[in-house]
C-alpha cells in the first residue's frame, strides 16, 4: 500500500457518498477542525456529493488562520533586530501583521529563514553562533512535540544564541469553548486525524458526552466520506461516541512519547485565537525550566495592540458561522495573492480553499 | 503545515532516517515516534518528525470492511 492512491478511489468515494445520503434521514451540521481536512473537502468537492441535508462547516484548524496578529508583529519586530535570524515554516511568511509579513520584512533586509523541520532551526543558531536564532513555533499537537525536542536539544547542546517565539495551540480547550458558545448547533465534529496521533481520543470525550458524535478522521477523500458515513450513522442511530476511522495511524492513547516531550517543556496559557478571543488553557508556554531558551524572555520587546483588518470576517468563518462566499471582500479586495485575512493566507484556509477550487473541485 | 505525509523509511541512522515520500527523499527524525521503526515501514511525518508507524494490516482491513459495508467487490 502506499497510503495516498488507494483513499482516492473514485468509485469506492461515489460509492460511500450514495450510502451516506441514502441513510440520512436527519439535517446535520459536522465540523472538521483542521486546515487539512479543509483542504481536502474544498479540493475534491465533498459537500457537492453529499445530501442537502448534510452541512459540512470548517472550524478553527488551521494553525495560521488563528496565530493572531500580535505574534507576527511580535516576529516581525525581533527580525528588524541586529544580528537576530528568524526561522519558521513557510505558510508563516506571507500573514499580515499590522505593518508587514515576515516576507515583506526580508525584502526590507531582515534575515528571515524558511526551515522545513525545528531541528533545522537548531542547525542553523550551531552555524551561526555570533548570531541569535528565533524559531517561531506555531501549530498544533502536531508540531508542538516538534518546537518541544528543538528546545530539548538546544538545551542538551548548552547553544545560548537557540530560543523560540511558541504560538502553539492546543485542541480540547477551543472545541470546549466553541461547543459552549452557542453560536452555532453541531451534531458532529469531524476529529483531527494528525492531532489526535499525538492525543489519542481524550480531547472528544467531553464532545461525545455532550451529545456531539466524534470520528477522529484522516485525509483522503475516503477517509472524510467514511468518517461523514459513520457520523451520519451515529446521528440517525441516537449515539454520540468517540470513534476512530483513521485507525492506520491513531491510537486511543495516542503517542505517549511525544506527548511526555510537549508537557517537558511546555505548560498550558490562556492563548488568543484570531477572530475568537483568549481561550483559558489553550496556548502553550515554555516552562520556567526552559526559560533561557524562550525568546520572550529573552528580548525586550512591546508592542501596541493591534486592530483586525476592516471588513474582514475571519473570525465568524473559524467559529464556524459564516462561510467564506459570505464576505465582503471575498475574492474581491482579498485574493490569494493580495491577502487581506489570515483565512485567505494559507493553503490549508478556509478562504483560500474555496478560492482555489470554485467551480473545479474533483476526485 | 499540519499536512502530515506518510512516506516509506529507507534507511535508519541512530534517530535519524531517509523517508521516501513519491521520489523525494528527506531526513526525518524518528525521536518521537513511540514504537519500533523498521526499513520498509511507513511513517507519518510532519515537519521533519515522524509521529507515529502507519499500521499496514489495519489500513487493509478498514478499507476491506468499508468495501464490505458499502457492497463494493473487495478486489477493487
Amino acid at each position: 500500500m502506499k497510503h495516498r492512491s488507494e483513499y482516492r478511489n473514485p468509485l469506492l468515494a461515489g460509492a460511500i457518498a450514495d450510502r451516506i445520503n441514502r441513510i440520512s434521514r436527519k439535517p446535520c451540521s459536522f465540523m472538521e477542525f483542521c486546515g487539512g481536512h479543509t483542504l481536502t473537502i474544498a479540493r475534491h468537492g465533498i459537500g457537492s456529493m453529499l445530501s442537502e441535508r448534510i452541512n459540512l462547516l470548517s472550524g478553527p484548524g488551521c494553525p495560521v488562520c488563528v496565530t493572531p496578529m500580535e505574534e507576527v508583529d511580535l516576529m516581525s519586530a525581533l527580525a528588524g533586530l541586529p544580528d537576530v535570524i528568524v526561522a519558521t515554516y513557510g505558510d508563516m511568511l506571507r500573514v499580515p501583521g499590522s505593518k508587514a509579513s515576515l516576507l515583506e520584512r526580508r525584502a526590507e533586509g531582515a534575515d528571515v529563514r524558511v526551515v522545513y523541520s525545528s531541528y533545522d532551526a537548531v542547525e542553523l543558531a550551531m552555524s551561526n553562533p555570533h548570531r541569535q536564532v528565533v524559531f517561531f513555533g506555531i501549530g498544533f499537537e502536531t508540531t508542538a512535540p516538534a518546537t518541544a525536542a528543538a528546545v530539548l536539544k538546544a538545551s542538551s547542546l548548552g547553544l545560548e544564541n537557540f530560543s523560540v517565539i511558541s504560538a502553539h495551540k492546543t485542541t480540547p480547550p477551543i472545541i470546549a469553548a466553541l461547543l459552549s458558545s452557542g453560536e452555532m448547533r453541531l451534531d458532529g465534529l469531524v476529529c483531527p486525524g494528525h492531532v489526535s496521533v499525538i492525543t489519542g481520543v481524550a480531547p472528544y470525550r467531553q464532545a461525545a458526552a455532550q451529545g456531539v458524535s466524534c470520528v477522529i478522521t484522516g485525509f483522503e477523500p475516503v477517509d472524510i466520506l467514511q468518517a461523514v458515513l459513520m457520523l451520519v450513522e451515529q446521528v440517525e442511530q441516537g449515539r454520540s461516541e468517540v470513534e476512530i476511522q483513521y485507525s492506520r495511524t491513531v491510537r486511543d492513547e495516542g503517542n505517549p512519547r511525544a506527548l511526555r516531550i510537549m508537557e517537558r517543556v511546555f505548560a498550558p496559557v490562556a492563548s488568543n485565537w484570531r477572530g475568537i478571543g483568549v481561550v483559558p488553557g489553550s496556548g502553550l508556554e515554555v516552562r520556567e525550566q526552559y526559560c533561557a531558551f524562550n525568546a520572550r524572555n529573552r528580548f525586550d520587546i512591546t508592542l501596541p495592540e493591534t486592530d483586525e483588518p476592516a471588513g474582514c470576517i475571519c473570525g465568524r468563518i473559524l467559529r464556524g458561522a459564516a462561510s467564506p462566499a459570505d464576505c465582503p471582500l471575498f475574492a474581491g479586495r482579498c485574493t490569494p495573492t493580495s491577502p487581506v485575512g489570515a483565512c485567505m493566507v494559507s493553503s490549508e484556509g478556509a478562504c483560500q480553499a474555496h478560492f482555489r477550487f470554485r467551480g473545479h473541485a474533483r476526485l | 503545515m499540519c499536512l502530515g505525509i506518510p512516506g516509506r523509511v529507507d534507511k535508519i541512522e541512530g534517530e535519524m532516517a531517509t523517508v521516501e515520500f513519491g521520489g523525494a527523499d528527506r531526513q526525518v527524525s524518528l525521536e518521537l515516534v513511540p514504537g519500533e521503526v523498521n526499513v520498509g515501514d511507513y511513517v507519518l511525518v510532519h515537519a521533519g518528525f515522524a509521529l507515529e508507524r502507519i499500521d499496514e494490516d489495519e489500513a487493509r482491513e478498514t478499507l476491506q470492511m468499508l468495501k464490505e459495508a458499502i457492497g463494493l467487490e473487495t478486489s477493487q
